[in-house]
């Protein structure tokens, strides 16, 4: 019998939700807690699947504890949900951006600059009102609604004080006129399996469930299933959900999620979203 | 109906889950702190303090 890793240092509601669906489904699942291991790189490798299993689902809340775990188990030979690639391009806007842009999907025009003096020459050209957003960074942190220059310098000073060097790295987008919510789809290998709604909440801009986004039901439609599955095939597919904003010139993608929370999803749509998931895990296990 | 633990921080009552899988993280109702379960050799379970948020935390 196969074994299936799950890679998780916090067991959430959402991980949970996946160990209850795997034991539902028979699976033999292994749960590795990465705060408590080391993992000899320089030896054989080909013995961590007797640790980590044959496919490994990487569900990391740290994103760099996530990705150099899955870059050493993909060199084991085990195949990893998502692979390195994947997570290193949904992890890092810049890299998604490219990713998306290069397949011709539709996204917010996008400039990157390096220091303040960079930022105001992009805001120029772009026009305000306009967001940064830090090029590595989830749950809507640190992210800013630059009103004018004023402001636009204020926010560099203060990153500054930051001893973060990928906060040097300055992502700078359009801001989009937009009904209060954007669009989360999900994608599940080749199919789009649910989409929600994510309204902000009253007092903030941003939908990020994490910054008390509220999610409802949306119906997929052709035209997001298209879109969505489009741009979760250009960062190289697996599960992903894939941000949508209504733009007054239709649809565009944001961003693209590689380790999904799906909680307010399935809540908002009754969709068995770790079931599907767990469905996905074993289709590989037989490749 | 899972059984009750007393919050290490605040005392208060903390609903442990029947189900509960080691790792798992608990929330304690009054002070807000988090706890991660772990679940000894001999079945007892341990609350400590889980990790604080990092920058890179996230989807």
């Amino acid at each position: 019998m196969m074994t299936v890793g799950l890679v998780s240092d916090r067991i959430r509601w959402d991980e949970k939700a996946l160990i209850h669906a795997a034991s539902k489904a028979g699976l033999d699942l292994k749960i590795i807690d990465p705060k408590g291991i080391f993992i000899n790189v320089s030896g054989d490798l080909k013995e961590l699947k007797e640790t980590f299993g044959e496919v490994v689902l990487e569900r990391c809340v740290s994103y760099f504890r996530g990705l150099h775990i899955a870059a050493v188990l993909e060199k084991a030979d085990i195949h990893v949900i998502n692979p390195f690639e994947v997570s290193l391009i949904c992890g890092n806007k810049i890299f998604t951006t490219l990713a998306l842009s290069e397949a011709g999907i539709p996204v917010p025009k996008t400039h990157m600059a390096f220091t303040g003096n960079g930022v105001l020459k992009a805001l120029d050209d772009m026009g305000f009102p306009a967001v940064m957003k830090p090029v590595v960074g989830s749950w809507g942190r640190l992210v800013a609604l630059i009103s004018d220059r004023e402001s636009a310098r204020a926010i560099v000073e203060s990153r500054e004080q930051i001893r973060n060097a990928l906060l040097r790295i300055y992502y700078l987008q359009e801001y989009i006129e937009r009904p209060p919510r954007d669009i989360r789809v999900l994608v599940v290998g080749e199919e789009a399996v649910a989409a929600s709604y994510r309204y902000s909440p009253k007092d903030d801009w941003r939908t990020n469930v994490a910054r008390g986004g509220v999610s409802k039901p949306c119906s997929l439609t052709d035209e997001l299933r298209s879109l969505a599955l489009r741009a979760a095939e250009a960062v190289g597919g697996g599960v992903l959900a894939v941000d949508c904003m209504e733009s007054p010139s239709g649809l565009l993608v944001h961003e693209v999620n590689s380790t999904v929370e799906f909680r307010g999803l399935c809540s908002a749509t009754g969709v068995d979203v770790p079931g599907r998931i767990i469905e996905y895990v074993k289709g590989m296990m037989k490749r | 109906m899972g059984f009750l633990m007393n919050c290490p921080e605040c005392d208060a009552e903390l609903e442990i889950p029947e189900d509960v899988i080691s790792g798992e993280i608990i929330s304690c109702p009054d002070c807000g702190m988090d706890y991660e379960v772990h679940i000894k050799e001999n079945g007892e379970l341990e609350l400590k303090p889980a990790e604080i948020e990092g920058e890179d935390w996230g989807e």
